[in-house]
């Protein structure tokens, strides 16, 4: 099924959406806040969710402790972010939300449980939550059992495409693709050398992104991976300075990412040089923030936001962001999916008029948000967004300058033919 | 594989990857030296090594912070200050912790174990509170950043050497402390016989305390000087805890050399296997070979009488 | 001598009773489907710790590696339900039909031989136990015929279980990776996500937890027990009496693990996946905790310990997140400070003593002579 994105298609949505994120001071000239009472309760739900007359729960399951806590704080600010917004702009069909978080503590079947326990027992209208595949592979059953909506931040591997979840990062091909093409065509890469943390989501994109450079003729030097936690880099970093690819490509994460560019950089192994160049799809500013700016500048990253972005919908959030979580904080390319998570649920609902899953389900297609801090995105028949691919020049103060984006949106294409 | 190369390149691998060997080796020393005093010594398994690690590492942290916000002249040399205070942290936090839990457990090392999980557990959380769940970067100063270039292939990593220094530096330290020192007498004299120790006049609680708050304090400079190479976060910690525990019981427990041989073999084999295969079968062979060794020798490498 | 040959002495039947009333009755009447599906993953980390009162309790071996058989228990029971789960129909958008679906992304393209066996649930079933005994087997036949124990043993059963997981999450073709094997649906066409099928497979748990403890029961009572008990305490004397220890020491070992993994095969059973994650270190030494909670010593306290920590475990992270690993921490201290004996040691000393005060003085219990304890006897 394609679309052409570019075309307007839901113009009710889109009045509502206007008075969204970076209109909020402007609530009382544009914002009509849907009333409660235009909707009554027991049409709106039917299945018996958690909605009354004036709120409705939904679920945010994230990490608060174990490993993961590290990666998913900012996912979890960026939502509470969006909820408050929401309701002071009136809720969603008049109602508050009210939010229940529950910690799935690094651990894949606590996410489970708790998955099951924000669905079953406080019957929640939608859960925003997971960052790991791995924690998403253990919920989603529990989300088709019981019919329950997901809002999924984090790029990923793809090879999934369920009702239950709308997808709100860059699946593998989106993410990869065109930052390919841009560092071949640019930068004039020959030789790649692809290096990643050991599990299914450095594997499978890795797996893309060999083909993929296949494709185009050139040539893959190496391939590695390192358990995850891994802290001693020097010999990988060895290999590579022998194998003098033009592209290291590492899909390294959470602490061995520290470790990482702290030893190339120790290794003699200037990323602001770029020989090699560094392009990775794993470090947003968040993790620059345990690396070092100084470790990373020089590196590119390809993602579909940046804090730098420059447009209006961004300075907008990113002000917001800061004034509820402090000056210190930054924003990652996860932070912003997910806080697209609560918006386009809103989105959906409206579209809806019903708090009912199935319905949201069939109204998500189509959906268009043209206030998300990255520009423009809509929701593909798949349940992942058009964006727009970027790739961002790190810089020493631990930002990302945006180099380049792709000039229209990129097809969410989670089965990638000739790619498997 | 080798043919691959020319003779130059060959013996740049063979330099290079003989150092990349060499700080593995000082960073597994670091990691080990403090617990093999704590197990070696008194026999007590601290399963919150880790932590006490990762305290350095945010002492050091914030000593960068503060020095750069109020003091930026001394910022070149503030690293090694904050050795000193990430050691006086561990210290101070090792004592306390054996006046609390550690000296009522001497006779059930099994327990000591478990408690000191559960105060592994609960220093995550109060790093996680107090600094926050997100990593934390430690800016250095830039004359450790660099890297020395011998060849064109051949660069040493500043930091690598650093560590390595510190690491003979330290070692060389504990060693001149345990066999010279009075102090050192008395550790050994209550190891091997903890009331005769005590019937000539030796304080015997006091040199257990001292003893804890030393092992967990090298931890600290550990740590401190991991942020140079590695992450700082709530739970970095446990990424070391199984490997230090492996460098200490092979390296035979109670003997400090045999640590340092234990760190050098199972260094040397991991680096070298890593240029091989992928990272993940290295360290699994490194392990299996380790614990297979451990199978056929379990008093590891080398061998003390210890206390029982 | 005849009293102490038997499998339960009188109070330990009211013990008994008690716990199935409990299990088999009060929870199910108490509470939803939900929360009854939570409290069947709760029990089956029991056998776990059933297991480690035997092998650490009795026999004094601290095993840190228990995680290492629940998992490899759950895998087994896992693979089973993987393939059941990947007809070629259900899998047909995948590029090799009829594989599970994370061999398929690892361009994996046929099954590999050592899965082919896991298509029969008869061999499945004796694999849940064989699999894991035999693993225990290796490692205690290595270690004990070389008098290692203790702490080193705890230390080697930590790096094995290191080494396991770092090899599963690294042969993602075969093992799934570190996202485990997931989305199991039938077993022998038997819908298992439903509630009823929660309900039903809560009750086989229950039941079998309690056939486990009625025979680690047994193995306690015997004259094997007793000379676990020995060996704990002073295992030269038992050796220079002509026994061979390493050998005992195996088999309690072995029969630790195969309780464990029918633990774990029930956690896939009830959860409907298996993760590396449960055959960590941390994992491990968490169920060392239930154990300890509930008492080392005791059978029914490993129970109780395993029910008690999971619950407060659920009911903390639910309210306050942030404060869990507290509670969890000042947890394993208290135990091992202030409770050596856990649940089983406060109940022995303080709870008993004023039930039977109680029961004393309440002229129908003299009267008919009830046998509330050894020393009514």
């Amino acid at each position: 099924m394609k679309e052409d994105p570019s075309k307007n298609l839901m113009s009710v949505t889109r009045r509502s959406l206007l008075a969204g994120i970076a209109a909020i001071p402007l609530l009382s000239i544009t914002g009509m806040p849907l009333l409660a009472a235009d909707y009554p309760t027991a049409t709106v739900n039917t299945t018996g969710l958690a909605v009354t007359d004036d709120t409705v729960k939904v679920g945010i399951l994230h990490s608060v402790t174990g490993t993961m806590a590290i990666s998913e704080t900012g996912s979890v600010q960026a939502e509470k972010l969006a909820i408050e917004q929401i309701n002071a702009m009136g809720g969603v069909l008049g109602r508050k939300i009210e939010f229940i978080q529950e910690d799935g503590a690094s651990d894949w079947p606590t996410f489970a449980e708790k998955a099951k326990k924000l669905l079953v027992q406080d019957k929640a209208a939608a859960v925003f939550g997971c960052w790991t595949s791995a924690s998403r592979k253990a919920v989603l059953p529990v989300f088709e059992q019981y019919n329950g909506m997901l809002y999924y931040p984090t790029f990923y591997e793809g090879l999934e495409e369920s009702p239950n979840v709308i997808y709100t990062g860059q699946e593998a091909t989106q993410q990869i693709l065109a930052g390919i093409d841009w560092v071949v065509k640019e930068k004039g890469a020959k030789s790649f050398y692809l290096l990643g943390s050991d599990y299914i989501w450095p594997r499978t994109s890795n797996k893309i992104a060999r083909k993929h450079i296949e494709k185009l003729g050139l040539e893959v030097v190496g391939e590695e991976y390192y358990p995850l936690g891994h802290t001693q880099f020097n010999s990988v970093i060895n290999k590579i300075k022998l194998k003098k690819p033009d592209v290291i490509y590492a899909i390294v994460v959470g602490g061995s990412n520290v470790a990482f560019y702290k030893q190339l950089k120790a290794a003699g192994i200037d990323l602001a040089k770029e020989k090699p160049l560094l392009l990775t799809i794993s470090v947003t500013e968040d993790e620059i923030l345990g690396i070092g700016g100084e470790n990373m500048a020089g590196a590119y990253a390809m993602m579909k936001y940046f804090q730098s972005l420059d447009n209006d919908n961004n300075k907008a959030f990113v002000e917001a962001f800061k004034k509820m979580w402090g000056d210190d904080i930054v924003i990652g390319d996860v932070t912003q999916a997910a806080y697209l998570g609560p918006w386009l649920w809103k989105a959906a609902v409206e579209k809806a008029g019903s708090f009912d899953i199935d319905k949201i389900k069939a109204a998500s297609p189509g959906i268009e948000l043209t206030t998300a801090p990255e520009g423009y995105v809509k929701i593909h028949e798949n349940h992942h967004l058009w964006s727009k691919a970027r790739v961002g020049h790190a810089q020493l103060d631990g930002q990302y300058k945006v180099v380049y984006e792709t000039s229209e949106l990129m097809e969410p294409d989670p089965f990638p033919e000739g790619y498997q | 594989m080798i043919g691959d190369y020319t003779f130059g390149e060959f013996t740049s691998i063979l330099a290079m990857q003989g150092f990349a060997g060499l700080s593995l080796f000082s960073v597994f020393v670091l990691m080990a030296l403090g617990l093999a005093i704590i197990f070696g010594q008194m026999g007590v398994i601290n399963m919150a090594h880790g932590e006490f690690m990762i305290l350095g590492a945010y002492v050091t942290y914030l000593c960068s912070h503060l020095v750069t916000t109020y003091v930026p002249v001394l910022f070149p040399v503030y690293f090694f200050a904050a050795m000193v205070l990430a050691f006086c942290a561990s210290f101070s936090l090792g004592v306390l912790v054996e006046w609390a839990l550690i000296r009522h457990l001497y006779r059930r090392p099994l327990d000591t174990l478990l408690a000191t999980w559960g105060l592994s557990l609960i220093l995550q959380q109060v790093y996680r509170s107090v600094f926050g769940a997100r990593e934390v970067g430690v800016t250095l100063p830039d004359w450790m950043m660099g890297s020395v270039a011998l060849t064109d292939m051949i660069e040493i990593p500043i930091n690598g050497l650093f560590v390595m220094g510190l690491t003979i530096l330290i070692a060389f330290g504990v060693y001149l402390m345990m066999a010279r020192s009075t102090f050192g007498k008395q550790v050994r004299a209550v190891l091997q016989n903890r009331v005769m120790a005590g019937a000539v006049g030796i304080n015997t609680k006091r040199v257990d305390r001292l003893t804890f708050g030393l092992g967990c304090g090298i931890a600290g400079i550990a740590g401190a000087a991991f942020t140079m190479i590695g992450s700082t976060g709530p739970t970095a910690g446990q990424l070391y805890i199984v490997d230090t525990f492996l460098v200490v019981v092979f390296g035979g427990a109670g003997s400090l050399i045999g640590t340092i041989a234990s760190a050098f073999t199972i260094s040397q084999a991991q680096s070298t296997m890593e240029f091989f295969m992928s990272g993940s079968m290295a360290k699994v062979l490194t392990l299996l070979t380790v614990v297979g060794i451990l199978m056929l020798r379990p008093q590891g490498l080398f061998t003390l009488n210890i206390r029982r | 001598m005849t009293s102490d040959t038997q499998l339960f002495k009188p109070r330990e039947w009211v013990a008994l009773a008690i716990l199935a009333a409990i299990i088999l009755i009060v929870i199910p009447i108490g509470v939803d489907t939900f929360r009854l599906n939570l409290v069947g993953k709760y029990l089956t980390y029991a056998f776990v710790a059933i297991g480690l009162v035997l092998c650490w309790g009795l026999g004094g071996i601290l095993s840190l590696g228990q995680g290492i058989f629940f998992g490899l228990g759950g895998y087994c029971m896992a693979m089973f339900l993987k393939l059941e789960a990947s007809t070629p129909e259900a899998t047909k958008i995948q590029s090799t039909p009829g594989i599970p679906d994370f061999m398929d992304w690892n361009q994996i393209t046929e099954l590999p031989f050592w899965w082919q066996p896991f298509h029969s649930l008869s061999f499945t079933l004796v694999a849940i136990v064989a699999v894991p005994a035999i693993f225990a087997y290796i490692i205690g036949a290595a270690m004990f015929k070389r008098r290692v124990g203790g702490v080193y043993f705890a230390i080697i059963t930590q790096a094995v279980a290191a080494i396991l997981t770092i090899l599963i999450i690294g042969q993602q073709g075969y093992t799934g990776g570190v996202n485990g094997i997931t989305d199991l649906r039938t077993l022998l066409g038997w819908d298992i996500r439903t509630d009823d099928a929660k309900t039903v497979l809560y009750f086989v748990n229950a039941v079998l937890l309690i056939a486990c403890l009625v025979a680690a029961q047994f193995v306690r009572v015997s004259k094997f027990g007793r000379l676990l008990v020995a060996m704990r305490d002073r295992e030269d004397r038992v050796r220079f009496s002509g026994y061979d220890v390493a050998n005992f020491k195996i088999f309690i070992f072995c029969l630790a693990a195969a309780f464990s993994a029918i633990g774990g095969a029930m956690f896939t059973l009830q959860v409907g996946f298996m993760s590396p994650s449960f055959v960590g270190i941390v994992p491990s030494i968490e169920m060392v905790i239930f154990c300890a909670v509930g008492g080392r010593m005791s059978l029914f306290g490993a129970v109780y310990g395993a029910l008690l920590v999971n619950f407060a475990k659920t009911t903390f992270s639910e309210s306050f997140p942030e404060l869990w690993l507290f509670a969890m921490g000042g947890l394993f201290i208290a135990v091992v400070m202030a409770f050596p004996n856990g649940l089983a040691g406060v109940f022995r000393d303080h709870v008993e003593p004023a039930l039977l005060k109680l029961a004393q003085r309440l002229p129908l219990w003299r009267a008919g002579g009830v046998p509330l304890s050894s020393s009514a006897k």
